[in-house]
């Protein structure tokens, strides 16, 4: 529910800046190759391919964020000598998996305010702790939260770079990794001149589950107590079956 | 190899892995007469699944396998069933709040180290009086001497009030005992995915004084009526039940305790039971140092309402 909102919002806003700046909205053109991503038992990652062309220059930077959560950190800290966790941090509106791909390093194309009015790039995401988490310990578990994110491939760190051809087309290959959590993505592409975000355009993509084991997955949530039955039915099958199978030998 | 995703546990296994670990452990349950959930879950967690998971997937597995012998043992008239409706009240309301409290312990970020502790402790105690009793006899049989049978004693439990009559198991006693004793199985079925027949069959012959002929039997219909509830109570839940991981477990230990049973017939149970209990003890051990190991990573993530 809220994931759609804030997908919905998102999409509302970027509508939105992109209607108060009509002449610019036109010097960016952007698609990709695929809307939906389907993750079915095989799946070992892919590439999401953003194209697209701009008129009269500038510099173009893409992002890529997935559904947005409420993300608990925990640390682990030695109990009567057992490892246990005890400090933890809540933070709000955590992207599953963000990235980046731009023509030039971000820190060159606009100041910090500009990428963390867009939420462009790592340093211009606004993660914010809730309101009992003091500062020392936000900076601590913000760390934490990005570096366990990178580890997982969820954050690629290296920022893909973005060709532009001819000065007009420019194309960049996104990778998403096996374990890429399912929901609604964003996929912004932005037009920088003069450290200015010139124009902006939004495509949705969707990442779900497919195949049996989705469809299972998707049963156990949504019909709990049938899952239940079905599953003390099958091992009483299962038993008795066995049971019956061997007695005669 | 034959990698299989397991939906549930959300990843990759091996199924042959799966089919060997329920194999092996369906060996051992065939061999000496346990559950081997108390095996199965820590084997499950020292191979990557979430302890929650591998919690929920066996006490579905149990299930199966403790049905047939139920039913084999209700053929032959070796269950009180008045006695194991009692034992299923106190068992119901027991899993009812297990998985009550796996859900509360999971908010609060506990339950891997709960699931754990309770193994520790669980497996330390079961290890070391298996190889206390099985190095005993071992050492009596040397001396050529028997161990008396201490005869069933009157106790503090007689004086209790709530009497009832269970016909089949001859005996007059306080509701409240049964009530109980089913209360902490159903507690450690749905917390730690055990049948807890470890626990039920002792206290059923010393505790409530049963014959020894209808114990068996009576623990068999309260393990798989509570942990079918327990199953329930977890997918409705939890939804830490995976039936593919709990069906290819049922597949290799159904076949792995078919040879289990044939070579325990003909070997002796002492040593057997002295192995079983260094196994017991190494996986307690294992679980243990996991604990006290400092971690790679201090740090872990979890998504909030979302499980």
């Amino acid at each position: 529910m809220t994931r759609a909102l804030h997908t919905f919002v998102a999409i509302v806003l970027a509508a939105l800046s992109l209607g108060m700046r009509p002449a610019a909205a036109q010097d960016l053109i952007a698609d990709i190759s695929n809307h939906l991503i389907s993750i079915t038992s095989d799946f070992t990652g892919t590439e999401l391919l953003v194209f697209g062309a701009i008129e009269g220059g500038g510099d173009v930077v893409v992002v890529v964020s997935g559904p947005r959560d409420s993300v608990i950190v925990r640390k682990k800290d030695r109990v009567f000598g057992i490892w246990i966790n005890a400090e933890s941090a809540e933070f709000d509106n955590v992207p599953a998996f963000y990235a980046v791909a731009a023509t030039n390093p971000l820190e060159e194309l606009a100041a910090p305010e500009q990428l963390r009015l867009y939420e462009i790039g790592l340093a211009g995401l606004r993660l914010e702790a809730e309101p009992d988490v003091d500062e020392a310990q936000e900076v601590e578990f913000l760390d934490a939260l990005i570096q366990l994110k990178q580890e997982n491939e969820l954050y690629p760190t290296a920022p893909q770079h973005i060709d532009v051809v001819g000065g007009r087309l420019f194309r960049v290959k996104i990778p998403f990794p096996a374990d890429v959590p399912v929901g609604s993505y964003l996929v912004q592409s932005f037009l920088i001149r003069d450290g200015l975000v010139a124009s902006a355009q939004t495509s949705p993509l969707v990442v779900n589950k497919g195949g049996f084991g989705a469809d299972l997955y998707e049963f156990a949530h949504a019909e709990g107590e049938l899952y239940g039955i079905l599953a003390v039915l099958g091992a009483v099958m299962a038993g008795l079956l066995g049971n019956l199978l061997f007695r005669r030998s | 190899m034959f990698q299989i995703y397991l939906p549930i546990a959300e990843m990759s296994v091996d199924i042959f892995l799966l089919l060997g670990m329920g194999g092996v452990v369906g060996f051992l349950s065939g061999l000496f007469g346990v559950g081997g959930g108390f095996l199965m879950t820590p084997l499950l967690i020292f191979i990557g699944v979430p302890p929650p998971v591998a919690v929920g997937s066996e006490v579905n597995q149990v299930v199966a396998a403790s049905v047939s012998g139920f039913m084999a043992h209700w053929r032959r008239r070796q269950v009180d069933f008045k006695m194991g409706v009692v034992l299923l009240s106190g068992g119901t309301l027991g899993s009812a709040f297990g998985v009550w409290l796996f859900g509360f312990l999971r908010d609060l970020g506990q339950i891997n180290l709960v699931i754990s502790i309770s193994y520790v402790v669980m497996l330390g105690s079961i290890g070391t009086l298996m190889m206390v009793e099985s190095v005993r006899t071992i050492v009596r049989r040397r001396r050529g001497t028997t161990a008396r049978k201490k005869a069933h004693v009157h106790n503090w439990a007689h004086g209790l009030p709530f009497k009832m009559r269970f016909r089949t198991s001859r005996l007059y006693i306080s509701a409240i005992l049964p009530v109980g004793l089913g209360f902490v199985v159903g507690v450690l079925a749905s917390l730690m995915g055990v049948g807890g027949g470890f626990l039920l069959v002792p206290a059923m012959i010393y505790l409530l004084g049963m014959p020894v002929s209808v114990v068996i039997g009576t623990s068999l219909f309260q393990i798989t009526f509570v942990t079918a509830v327990a199953t329930i109570l977890h997918s409705a839940n939890t939804q830490t039940v995976d039936v593919v991981l709990a069906g290819l477990l049922t597949l290799g230990a159904v076949i792995g305790a078919q040879f289990g049973t044939r070579v325990g017939a003909e070997l002796r149970g002492e040593e057997l039971r002295g192995l079983l209990a260094l196994v017991v003890l190494g996986v307690c051990a294992t679980l243990l140092w996991r604990l006290i190991n400092e971690p790679s990573t201090l740090f872990s993530l979890s998504v909030v309402g979302l499980h």
